[in-house]
């Protein structure tokens, strides 16, 4: 049997978007019983691969693979044979033999989670790569809108920052458009990529043209090294522009919803108290973050065969 | 078995119910996913009419505790709502039909990650036979033999026996 994968949003489609954005509602049930876990994923190993640091993402799906009662499998870039100059080909068939059923993958450069697929027996999950692709944000933000909003067709979403160097804003762009928002991004013409042009969105460099007239501020985090590469002029300057200040929260809409995919830099990209108030949902991207990541594990792993052949059982056992 | 004798089984078993327990307070009646959820609320129904005030109802989806996952798709049906700590109260599990008994198997593993019951009781609508396990139930609408090759559908409309369509297992 071949193994399924989870790289980008474009590989899922709407539907596939839709089926795991219904399966997580029984996960989040799941998440909220007096003991959070079921033995779904019983005897399945789970490896964590992860060349870059990610604590949150790594708790997130650590914390949604034990729920699941699989178990689970570090392996740790920064102390390990990678630091000896060990090939990434080396590392994922080492983890293979000792005999893992997933590896989530962390890379720094684009295209690494594809290229194991075909090293590997075993489901690999992108858990962002390079500027390329994070699904499972992409997955639990969608989620979190549609928790909030009902429905995601026909939202205007609005992306601020840094979008040239985000997987995030990739992997939002395609899964918000996939499921019919109105998609907008808003940066420097230097954080924007050069062909923005052939994306299915609005694109513009001033915040406050947008602010009155989106459902959702959807903030990416401002990397502090941005300026040192002269791709904005300060930080001062760019919260300016383009940081979701107290005046500007005042201007949003008294219903629209604040994201971001952490972790924030208050004072940057946010003002210092906005994460407090009751339109900022971003705990509940993080809480959703779990159960999303729960029914990818057990979407490819939980049954070997695929649900979309599922025959209806006129009898029950 | 049309609907005046499955209203009928019914309150037959409701009664039983009251006999076995006395008191609707420290029941929960919880019927599986999908096909017990509509008897369960029936039975409680019947029973809150005997005594005057009806026990709490609830629903279990066991898709996550089967006993089959790898060998058939595991999909969650519906939701688990379970409407309070279940630790020493006396739990009604209430299913349509009773035949492996894996379901019921799965059911008991589920209802331990709400709490401690007092005890649980089975309360099926039909009893078919075939046990692959030592499950046996407290309560049975009728007891019907079949051959494994059988299907039985029970309704709101009575319950009916059909063969299974080649395609379905």
């Amino acid at each position: 049997m071949s193994r399924q994968h989870l790289l980008t949003i474009d590989d899922l489609g709407a539907d596939g978007i839709e089926e795991l954005l219904d399966l997580t509602d029984s996960f989040v049930e799941v998440s909220e019983r007096r003991i959070p876990k079921v033995p779904v994923l019983r005897g399945k190993t789970v490896a964590w691969l992860f060349y870059e640091d990610s604590t949150r993402t790594r708790l997130s799906f650590e914390t949604a693979a034990r729920r699941l009662s699989a178990d689970t499998m570090n392996f740790s870039v920064s102390s390990s044979s990678v630091n000896k100059g060990e090939s990434v080909l080396d590392t994922v068939q080492t983890i293979e033999a000792m005999g893992v059923d997933a590896i989530v993958v962390r890379h720094g450069s684009a295209g690494v989670p594809r290229q194991i697929t075909g090293w590997v027996d075993a489901s690999v999950i992108n858990a962002g790569d390079g500027w390329h692709a994070h699904p499972t944000q992409a997955l639990l933000d969608c989620y979190t809108l549609r928790q909030h909003r009902g429905n995601i067709d026909g939202l205007r979403i609005a992306i601020v920052g840094d979008i040239k160097h985000s997987r995030v804003a990739r992997s939002n762009v395609a899964a918000f458009t996939a499921m019919g928002a109105d998609v907008t991004l808003v940066a420097p013409r230097t954080l924007l990529p050069p062909a923005v042009g052939l994306w299915p969105v609005e694109v513009t460099h001033s915040l406050d043209d947008v602010l009155a007239h989106v459902d959702v501020v959807y903030l990416l985090r401002m990397q502090l090294e941005r300026q040192a590469q002269a791709l904005v002029p300060s930080l001062r300057e760019y919260t300016a522009e383009y940081g979701l200040t107290a005046s500007r929260f005042a201007r949003l809409d008294p219903d629209a919803l604040i994201m971001h995919p952490g972790p924030m830099n208050r004072g940057v990209e946010i003002a210092a108290d906005v994460p407090e108030s009751p339109q900022a949902v971003v705990t509940n991207q993080v809480r959703n973050g779990v159960a999303v990541r729960m029914s990818v594990l057990f979407r490819l792993l939980g049954s070997e065969v695929d649900p979309r052949q599922l025959v209806e059982e006129s009898f029950s056992g | 078995m049309d609907a005046d004798e499955l209203r009928r089984a019914i309150w037959r078993m409701a009664h039983e119910i009251l006999e076995r327990n006395r008191a609707t307070a420290e029941l929960i009646v919880i019927g599986l996913q999908t096909g017990g959820v509509d008897l369960a609320e029936r039975l409680a129904a019947a029973l809150g009419e005997i005594e005057g005030t009806a026990p709490l109802v609830g629903t279990l989806d066991v898709a996550f505790y089967r006993d089959d996952i790898g060998l058939r798709p595991v999909l969650p049906e519906a939701p688990t709502e379970i409407p309070d700590d279940l630790t020493n109260k006396v739990v009604v599990l209430v299913d349509d039909v009773l035949y492996t008994g894996r379901t019921i198997r799965a059911a008991l593993d589920a209802l331990h990650d709400f709490g401690r019951p007092r005890a649980v009781q089975l309360a099926v609508m039909i009893d078919r036979g075939h046990r692959e396990l030592p499950i046996r139930p407290d309560f049975v609408g009728k007891n019907l033999p079949t051959r494994r090759d059988e299907a039985v559908d029970v309704t709101p409309d009575g319950v009916d026996l059909g063969e299974i369509q080649r395609g379905e297992r």
